[in-house]
């Protein structure tokens, strides 16, 4: 594989590395209806003095509707922290981040809580409430969006049930469930409002193979079924498997910056096949991360 | 030379104590080890003012965003149902029991000291004074602050550190509106009313112990009690359960709230969460009882103004009826 061979496999996708973005909206590769989700050179740093860490810094990002947007890197590179912000629930400390066309500096809560209605958001560990059923769980997001009726909520929560193989699991705690069903359950609560945007934050981390393969179709299932609301989909994952499998691009971070964006068929091939001697060290670091290798231009704490 | 790690928290301190913090720091000689023992004591000192103050501004705010969210509309009945049931009728056996057992050993002993004064007859209005001023609100807020209030930071930790709480803001529910304002409300109204149910049982084992186990007159005890207790007695007390049972439940829910780091970090939330529920409830039962102390004549006065106009509407009324007018 040639060095222009590479360049060649980022122009087929929608490349816009973190110094692109005025070169993509130039060249128009998206317009503004398109965008659903905008990072415009966003920074986030935690704590103060000698505690500090930046996780972020400066992420300029454009999230297509409809689109698989994939968000790789390893581990406190800040994925799970630009998923945060993409959802309000942390502020930036410089740069601004839009959702809808809406800039969320400029929102207060009830307004933010509107946005935050039309997109849905798959934690890590599920983070179904305890209290409460898997089938109140999952009607919960309906409840909370002002749905009144009874025998509607029912009957969307044994569909998005069923959808996601948990058939007749309403009356069982969360704490019967095991962590693959979890997972399912909290997808379909997920979707149980047909949101617009849908963020996984890394939905296969804690389980096997087999099932991590399952959650990744029942990705591309929920993407297919809410093709009708144009469901943009926003994945954090380590697991190149599943991040092959359902992106329609992906970016990677590391340091807190983006250092590769691509569609998976770049990723593939950097991880398989030789690199050219003139590769640049974002490659490396692709191929590093997709090969799961330790030596490499990625640091790693022993 | 610098200790550079013991340099850095006076950022986060109010700007007076950064100034000072700032001046020990700049004079900080590693090698005197008395001042290092002193600066570092100082920086602790510190930390926990500026933490304290930052804690004390967090409580503010959660109670000003709990009255923004009841005057845009009425809480979720659910959850608020849910909370007055486990704060208020799940807590009355262990205020019940509290209540009983104080009323009664305190009876126990002023009787004891009375009889050779004699003035037994005393005990019951010394009893019923103490559990309607001090015992009961006191300790139906330290009993609540064990019971209710770890149990809130412990429940609201884990879903902070589980990401449930993200969960709920995700969904664009507020989890001030869903979590905080259902276990406040439930405190301002629920333990006033346990505050009553303590002072009665109070009184009640005062008495039966005085005069079933002592061997005292009911009438006289009966009639100090009658005497000595007057309405603003039962403000006093009932004011500070109010008081008493909003400042456990926004401690409790900011600590659990502001929880990180896993199931220890929820332990070390629910500790510091009780701690400061049960100081604050001291600190707080001095104020108050110094401050109601000099609010009685103003009692008095709205006491008697309405009284007063009670009585003079009542004779209106008596004198329409009594002239035929109507």
């Amino acid at each position: 594989m040639s060095a222009d061979d590479l360049e060649t496999l980022r122009k087929d996708g929608t490349p816009l590395d973190e110094s692109g973005l005025d070169a993509a909206l130039a060249e128009g590769p998206v317009c503004d209806e398109d965008v659903v989700i905008r990072l415009d050179d966003v920074c986030k740093g935690f704590g103060s003095g000698s505690r500090r860490i930046d996780p972020v810094k400066g992420i300029t990002l454009l999230v297509e509707r409809g689109k698989t947007l994939v968000i790789i890197g390893p581990s406190g590179t800040g994925k799970s922290v630009t998923l945060r912000l993409m959802l309000g629930l942390l502020e930036p400390d410089s740069g601004e981040v839009t959702v809808f066309g809406q800039k969320l500096s400029a929102l207060d809560n009830v307004q933010l809580g509107e946005i935050r209605k039309r997109m849905a958001m798959l934690f890590q560990g599920g983070a179904l409430f305890d209290s409460m059923t898997v089938g109140e769980n999952v009607a919960f997001p309906m409840r909370a969006a002002g749905e009144k009726d009874e025998d509607k909520i029912q009957s969307v929560v044994a569909e998005r049930l069923r959808q996601v193989g948990l058939p007749d699991t309403q009356d069982k705690m969360p704490s019967e469930l095991s962590g693959g069903m979890k997972k399912r359950a909290a997808l379909a609560r997920s979707i149980a409002t047909r949101p617009e945007v849908i963020l996984y934050d890394e939905p296969t981390t804690g389980l096997d193979p087999i099932m991590s393969d399952a959650i990744a179709d029942l990705i591309l299932d929920t993407h297919a079924s809410l093709k009708d609301t144009n469901v943009t989909s926003i994945v954090v994952t380590h697991d190149m498997h599943v991040a092959t499998k359902v992106g329609d691009r992906i970016v990677m971070l590391y340091g807190g910056r983006i250092v590769g964006d691509g569609p998976p068929e770049l990723y593939r091939r950097l991880g398989t096949e030789e690199l050219p001697k003139d590769a640049s060290d974002m490659d490396r670091m692709i191929r590093q991360f997709v090969r799961g290798e330790a030596d490499g231009p990625i640091q790693t704490v022993a | 030379m610098r200790n550079p790690a013991i340099i850095t928290d006076w950022q986060t301190a109010p700007q007076l104590l950064s100034a000072l913090l700032f001046a020990c720091e700049f004079n900080y000689d590693r090698r005197n080890w008395a001042t290092y023992v002193m600066y570092n004591q100082i920086v602790r000192l510190g930390r926990s003012v500026s933490d304290g103050l930052r804690g004390v501004g967090e409580i503010a705010i959660l109670l000003w965003q709990c009255i923004k969210w009841l005057t845009r509309g009425l809480p979720y009945k659910r959850e608020t149902i849910q909370q007055f049931y486990f704060i208020g009728v799940q807590s009355l056996p262990v205020i019940l029991t509290t209540g009983a057992f104080t009323g009664a050993v305190l009876a126990y002993t002023s009787y004891n000291q009375f009889v050779t004064l004699g003035v037994e007859s005393w005990t019951g209005a010394i009893v019923a004074k103490a559990q309607v001023w001090q015992l009961g609100p006191v300790l139906v807020g330290l009993m609540l602050a064990g019971r209710v209030g770890c149990s809130i930071t412990a429940e609201l930790g884990t879903m902070n550190v589980t990401e449930q709480v993200d969960a709920l803001d995700t969904m664009g529910t507020d989890p001030v509106r869903y979590l905080v304002l259902p276990r406040v409300l439930a405190s301002f109204f629920m333990t006033p009313v346990l505050t009553v149910f303590a002072m009665l049982i109070g009184i009640i084992a005062g008495l039966v112990m005085t005069v079933f186990i002592l061997g005292a007159e009911w009438h006289f005890q009966w009639s100090q009690i009658e005497d000595w207790m007057v309405p603003y007695d039962y403000v006093q007390g009932l004011s500070k359960g109010l008081v008493f049972g909003v400042t456990i439940s926004l401690i409790c829910c900011r600590n659990g709230l502001k929880t990180t780091g896993g199931a220890e970090g929820v332990g070390k939330a629910t500790t510091a969460a009780n701690v400061s529920s049960c100081i604050a409830i001291l600190i707080l039962n001095l104020v108050m009882s110094i401050l109601l102390f000099y609010l009685e004549p103003v009692w008095d006065t709205v006491a008697y103004a309405v009284d007063t106009a009670w009585l003079t509407l009542v004779g209106w009324v008596r004198a329409l009826f009594g002239s035929g007018a109507l």
